[in-house]
């Protein structure tokens, strides 16, 4: 008996029909695509993108070249060479992240003891030739400068769960 | 010269032409579409003569199925020209004797008396309001009743043979027939289980 | 109209007029198909989007209308490459052979009462002859690609084409037994009656207008039994390798012919270009002169909306369904829809003899 209206059930297409109703009845849901340079969606403080250098507030870089983002870095996207400024502290004289080696894992921001590597909310950017996602020393602290306060309200929301 | 008259003769030339290279192309996939374009052309003469019936029928059937299968076969066919031509020269004679006795037949039998405008005059028009496809049901299933539903059962017969020889049943087919997998309702795979709530402590 | 436009040019000799008047129609109806075509794109692109809760291509021109627009001149500029080893003269005739067909089905479709380039007797049959060449398009196209994807597509859709031309065959043959004519003008002619929508093939004839229809979507290659295509499996099937207008061209005929199809199944069971307001509305309304009767009364609008109504049902499936199976398509086209239609066909052949009302009396 069974298979005879399970038979009939196939002949007048019922299951057919069900699916066309769900996808009809979504044909007049509300849309919720996001016109993405106009609209844009809610963005976490822990938001991994473009790195920045700090620098204290009087100027002075915070990295201390202790390498410990470049032997964190999975990637290997890192690297950095160092030596004696004339008042007797360390300094890097070089420090490079390649981006299109980088994961944007975070790891080099967890590793780095002064907070001075770190990650911004910013991930609109695009390089027209090839060394421009290759980022130097300069261009980081440059980006740092200018995402200063956002980099800075970022940390202070995240400190009540470090 | 008429319109009517110079399509003809721009068809008869296209369809002579693509029979020619039905037998002369090397490629086997250019012969079989050298033959579809003979058989489009044929259906175009055959409307000139007002039997747009038949004409429709034969690419219906000939070119929108049977050479769609014919190309089918040939398209994967892998020939190798070199070994087909070894024998050439040696069944050369065998050759020659078979083609010309056909073209001494067929001269016999269509000679120039039974060809030629006065033996083939093109036929009447028909008034407005002819049907074509009328008249060959007519005709078709009073007058040639007998032969016509004798050719279907001869027909039908072929097919049966056809799936009968080749048809087989593969012993450990891992695949599942749709029958089957249609036939299957939710409760034949699934069988939920109401369970009560375990406290992870115990 | 057209007789004015002779008169005008009856300084030219007559053979000369007959061939621009007869290019005039072709164009006239051409050109319209061509736009229908565009736009058919866009509107998949924003049924499909709609349905998956998306909005759509919105960002060319208000509302993202220009799309098609940009769509074509996008594909124009673009450089077609052919495949080493490809066979040239085929591979260019591929697309060729695919366009015509769908194009010169057109030839017999009437809109209206008059509206037709050319009222023949057999268009039915026409029709099926035109649109049984279109395979010859998509298993060249495979085999001169020199490319196994395209081969595997070109494969199925051939063994699928001709598969299901046999159930449309059928349905047809239906259609046929129940107007008694082959001529499409005459099949619409044959559904006018006093009781409107209740006069249309679609009741009595109901399981094979399922069948044409389900069959004219695997026709056309359109999800759900676009194997052909397959983009999961084979990339894109038969057109694989085709870049820029090639691609295009088969692109053209692929929506084509399912307008094509989503025409002829409203002017053979839904009564083409008659109003369903028939037997509900009191006849002065519909006919007569007028705006009201020219609206609410038989017209090309009706069939319009119907075909849109199919065209919106080819998109919808194609947001709804996944891809048969290749073995399922093979065993719905010869063992569930030829049968079926071979029943009704004698049950239509009854219904005829019968004289049954209201559609055979």
């Amino acid at each position: 008996m069974t298979a005879i209206t399970n038979y009939f059930k196939s002949l007048i297409l019922a299951e057919l029909f069900r699916g066309l109703m769900l996808t009809g009845k979504y044909f007049f849901r509300k849309k919720i695509t996001v016109q993405y340079p106009e609209e844009k969606t809610p963005m976490s403080h822990r938001f991994r993108g473009l790195h920045a250098q700090r620098r204290y507030p009087n100027g002075e870089e915070r990295c201390i070249a202790c390498k410990l983002c470049e032997a964190v870095c999975p990637a290997l996207a890192i690297v950095i060479d160092s030596e004696e400024r004339e008042d007797g502290t360390r300094r890097t004289t070089r420090y490079d992240i390649d981006l299109t080696k980088c994961i944007f894992c975070g790891f080099c921001e967890e590793a780095c003891p002064v907070d001075a590597i770190v990650e911004t909310r910013h991930f609109e950017y695009f390089g027209e030739s090839k060394g421009d996602l290759y980022m130097t020393k300069e261009k980081l602290l440059a980006v740092g400068d200018r995402l200063e306060k956002q980099i800075a309200a970022d940390r202070a929301a995240d400190a009540p769960y470090r | 010269m008429g319109f009517e008259a110079i399509t003809f003769y721009i068809f008869s030339a296209i369809l002579v032409g693509s029979a020619i290279l039905v037998v002369s192309l090397r490629n086997p996939v250019f012969c079989a579409l050298a033959l579809v374009l003979a058989f489009f052309t044929s259906a175009g003469i055959w409307i000139l003569l007002e039997a747009e019936f038949l004409a429709l029928t034969l690419i219906l059937v000939y070119v929108g199925a049977v050479m769609v299968l014919f190309l089918f076969v040939v398209m994967m066919l892998d020939i190798n020209l070199a070994v087909l031509r070894e024998g050439f020269a040696r069944y050369l004679p065998f050759g020659l004797a078979v083609a010309i006795i056909l073209v001494a037949q067929l001269a016999l039998i269509v000679g120039p008396e039974q060809f030629g405008l006065e033996a083939m005059p093109a036929p009447p028009s028909h008034p407005e309001g002819y049907s074509n496809t009328k008249e060959i049901g007519a005709v078709l299933y009073t007058v040639y009743l007998y032969p016509f539903e004798i050719a279907a059962v001869i027909l039908v017969v072929a097919i049966v043979a056809a799936i009968a020889l080749t048809l087989r049943r593969r012993k450990k087919k891992q695949t599942m027939g749709p029958e089957d997998q249609v036939k299957v309702r939710r409760n034949d795979r699934v069988r939920l289980v109401k369970m009560a709530a375990a406290n992870k402590d115990e | 109209m057209i007789e004015s436009i002779e008169s005008a040019l009856s300084f030219l000799p007559d053979g000369l007029v007959t061939l621009i008047i007869v290019i005039g129609k072709i164009l006239a109806l051409v050109l319209p198909l061509m736009g229908a075509v565009a736009y058919l794109t866009l509107a998949e692109r924003k049924v499909i989007g709609y349905m998956q809760v998306r909005i759509g291509p919105n960002r060319v021109g208000p509302r993202g209308l220009l799309q098609p627009i940009a769509d074509a001149v996008k594909l124009m500029f673009k450089e077609t490459i052919f495949p080493a080893n490809a066979n040239r003269f085929l591979f260019i005739s591929a697309p060729v052979l695919t366009l015509a067909p769908s194009l010169a089905a057109w030839a017999v479709v009437p809109m209206n009462d008059s509206l037709v380039i050319s009222n023949i007797d057999a268009s039915l049959l026409y029709i099926l002859a035109m649109t049984s060449l279109g395979v010859y398009g998509v298993i060249i196209a495979g085999w001169a690609s020199n490319s196994k994807y395209a081969f595997l597509g070109a494969l199925r859709s051939a063994a699928q084409i001709v598969s299901y031309e046999i159930a449309m065959g059928f349905a047809l043959v239906g259609v046929l037994v129940a107007a008694g004519s082959l001529n499409l003008g005459e099949i619409v002619d044959a559904q006018r009656g006093s009781l409107g929508i209740l006069n249309w093939y679609l009741i009595p004839l109901l399981p094979l207008f399922l069948v044409y229809f389900i069959s004219g979507v695997a026709e056309t290659n359109r999800a759900p039994f676009d194997v052909a295509e397959g983009e999961s499996e084979i990339v894109a099937g038969f057109h694989v390798e085709y870049s820029s207008m090639t691609f295009s061209v088969f692109f053209l005929a692929e929506y084509a012919n399912m307008i094509l199809i989503a025409l002829l199944t409203s002017i053979m069971f839904l009564g083409g270009w008659l109003s369903p307001l028939n037997g509900i509305l009191p006849s002065s309304l519909l006919a007569g002169e007028g705006f009201v009767a020219g609206l609410l009364g038989d017209g090309i609008h009706w069939l319009l909306i119907k075909t849109s109504f199919f065209l919106f049902l080819f998109l919808w499936f194609r947001a709804t369904f996944p891809r048969y199976r290749y073995d399922q398509i093979m065993r719905l086209g010869w063992k569930v829809f030829i049968p079926i239609t071979i029943v009704w066909l004698l049950v239509a052949a009854a219904l005829v003899v019968g004289k049954v009302g209201p559609w055979f009396n």
